[in-house]
């Protein structure tokens, strides 16, 4: 006679791994797995395949003791839980070998020199030399690019969420998702037919065309427009409409309700979306050499003649036969993944501080 | 200051469907309303004809005719602002402006409307806190998020930041329902004390709230759903609750429907 019983509920006490079980566990595997790969050259060694190895006897391990000491669907519960960390580590394995890399090599060359003078008159043989003239050159050709974009990027944004109906705010809409693939050279190319070919013989006394940062400027602006119209739009349109509706009944008008409600409460977002755009562009470097040339000499001057960017300076100082080369290079990659973290750091802590409390 | 509204046929549509069927109502200045009935009969959407909220919403539209103490108020010459400024509305849930504080919350309308000068503003914002008995609670912390607050002060907060552009009418649609009893009951002691200064009409879909704080009231239904909401009869609370004359109201109210 065979009697179906349903699974015991009743109990909610069930039997535990103690907390120090996975602790052991771990330190096993890790034991095993240098004894087996590293010591024992089992598949050739290797420190990736043995972190690998230790890895994998861990999650057999602790589903082996979870699965006999707690059941199955604990067990379960834990390789799935370690698979979720591991993949964490995984992700995060990049990002920390990139920082450690820059700051272990950018340090050579982070000295008073370099923050203050140009690349004129250095040779290839001259040690010294610095970035100055790079420096300046990306907070103006960014700067000027951020100063351009966000008011278009934002009305923009405005118009496709609070007033675009129908078609034309379709086909708006579609275009931005559109240029926001536009690759950054294509950028460049335009700007280098329309801005420098074009308008600028007719802006200088020569009228010869010329290379300037403002150009560059704007070849990054074409790529910047589109990265803040969608993320403005994307965080105008989290905004709850009963905010809207709120502002409405109390007589307010649309256009300020915009203003003062509505943007006010995205704005957070707005700046999160505006700093990756601006991280963005000041990382591009084909667009900046097609129109803005590069320089080794300094030119505060963004309208005017070749401008250097930090970028294109990476770019130069790698590419440079020179045993001096490659530490600036690094020094201007460390140095340019600190300004946009300096600017991002900066523009959250100001929207965080207009989001309350003036009085 | 209180006005006298008045409908006639008023018919409203949301795109191609129509959400309520020539209403015709007179509600009378400084009394309070009540609008009952099932879900998705329409009594919201009458409501947000009355200050021209409806037409908010992308393809919605009125037809018929809504007056303000004779005034048309969907003529072609109206400012809808100026309408909404003259018929303030609190909604279902509380939504206070999580940008601003307490005390911004509050004369969001008025100085959104160009009042610029401080002692206004703060007299203003003491008086609109104190009618929506808020004031004790909160003069203390004018300067801290309105989110901040328990939904009932939320609600409370809404309110004053409603009456503060000292509007004649108030229209309050479900304000209670997201509250517990004890904020309810302070609500409610709010809706008689405004009465005194402003025309009130609310919806509700409780209708123990409806007989304690209403005047008049109206019922509202549907025969199926996709048909238009009709108003099914309109009287003293009194009456409605006691004696009504359409057999619907009377199924409606003593839970036989809906």
């Amino acid at each position: 006679m065979t009697a179906i019983t349903a699974p015991s509920t009743t109990r909610i006490h069930v039997r535990r791994l103690p907390v120090w079980a996975p602790v052991l566990i771990a330190v096993v595997a890790a034991v095993a797995a240098v004894l087996l790969f590293k010591t024992g050259k089992l598949l050739g060694g290797g420190w990736v395949l043995t972190a690998v190895g230790a890895v994998l006897l861990f999650l057999i391990g602790l589903s082996i003791a979870s699965g006999m000491v707690e059941g199955s669907r604990a067990a379960r519960n834990r390789v799935a839980t370690s698979l979720i960390y591991s993949a964490f580590v995984l992700a995060l394995l990049p990002l920390v070998s990139v920082v450690f890399t820059l700051i272990d090599k950018g340090r050579g060359r982070l000295d008073g020199a370099f923050f203050n003078n140009s690349m004129r008159n250095i040779t290839t043989f001259d040690a010294g030399g610095g970035a100055y003239h790079a420096i300046v050159g990306t907070l103006e050709q960014a700067g000027i690019a951020t100063l351009i974009t966000v008011p278009l990027g934002v009305a923009g944004a405005i118009y496709i969420v609070e007033y675009g109906r129908g078609r034309l705010a379709n086909a708006i809409r579609f275009f931005v998702d559109v240029m926001t693939g536009i690759p950054s050279i294509v950028a460049g190319l335009f700007i280098l037919a329309f801005w420098v070919l074009i308008v600028s013989p007719h802006l200088s006394s020569t009228g010869r065309p010329f290379y300037s940062g403002f150009a560059a400027a704007l070849a990054l602006a074409v790529l910047m427009l589109p990265t803040i119209t969608r993320s403005t739009e994307e965080m105008l349109r989290l905004v709850p409409a009963s905010l809207r509706e709120g502002s409405y009944a109390l007589g307010i008008p649309k256009w300020k309700t915009i203003m003062s409600i509505v943007v006010p409460t995205a704005l957070p977002g707005i700046v999160t979306g505006v700093m990756l755009a601006v991280a963005r562009a000041a990382g591009e470097t084909a667009p900046v050499l097609l129109v803005a040339g590069g320089t080794p000499n300094r030119n505060p001057n963004p309208f005017q003649g070749n401008q250097e960017s930090l970028s294109i300076y990476i770019y130069e100082q790698a590419s440079l036969a020179s045993k001096y080369g490659l530490p600036r290079a690094w020094t201007a990659a460390l140095t340019l993944v600190a300004l946009v973290l300096a600017l991002t750091i900066a523009a959250k802590l100001l929207a965080r501080r207009n989001k309350l409390n003036k009085g | 200051m209180a006005k006298r509204i008045e409908a006639v046929n008023v018919t409203a549509y949301y795109g191609s469907f129509k959400a309520i069927d020539s209403v015709n109502m007179v509600i009378e200045p400084k009394s309070v309303t009540a609008l009952i009935g099932p879900s998705g009969c329409g009594k919201s959407t009458f409501l947000r004809s009355v200050n021209r909220m409806h037409e908010v919403i992308p393809g919605a539209r009125v037809e018929g005719t809504l007056t303000i103490d004779n005034q048309d108020i969907y003529g072609k010459d109206v400012d809808v602002t100026a309408v909404r400024r003259l018929i303030g509305m609190v909604f279902q849930r509380p939504n206070p402006f999580p940008t601003m504080s307490i005390y911004d919350n509050v004369v969001a309308g008025l100085r959104l409307n160009g009042m610029r000068k401080k002692s206004l503003l703060d007299d203003a914002c003491e008086k609109a806190l104190r009618s929506a008995n808020l004031w004790n609670e909160v003069h203390t912390r004018l300067n801290r998020p309105g989110a901040g607050l328990s939904g009932g002060q939320q609600q409370r907060l809404c309110i004053a930041r409603a009456i503060a552009v000292q509007p004649q009418v108030v229209l309050m649609d479900e304000p209670c329902s997201a509250l517990d009893p004890i904020s309810t009951l302070a609500i409610e002691d709010l809706i008689s004390e405004l009465k005194n200064e402003y025309t009130i009409i609310i919806v509700t879909h409780n209708m123990q709230q409806a007989a304690r704080v209403s005047d008049r009231t109206a019922f509202f239904s549907i025969d199926k759903t996709g048909d238009p909401g009709r108003l099914i009869e309109f009287d003293e609370t009194a009456k409605i609750f006691t004696n009504p004359s359409v057999k619907k109201t009377e199924d409606y109210i003593t839970g036989r429907f809906g």
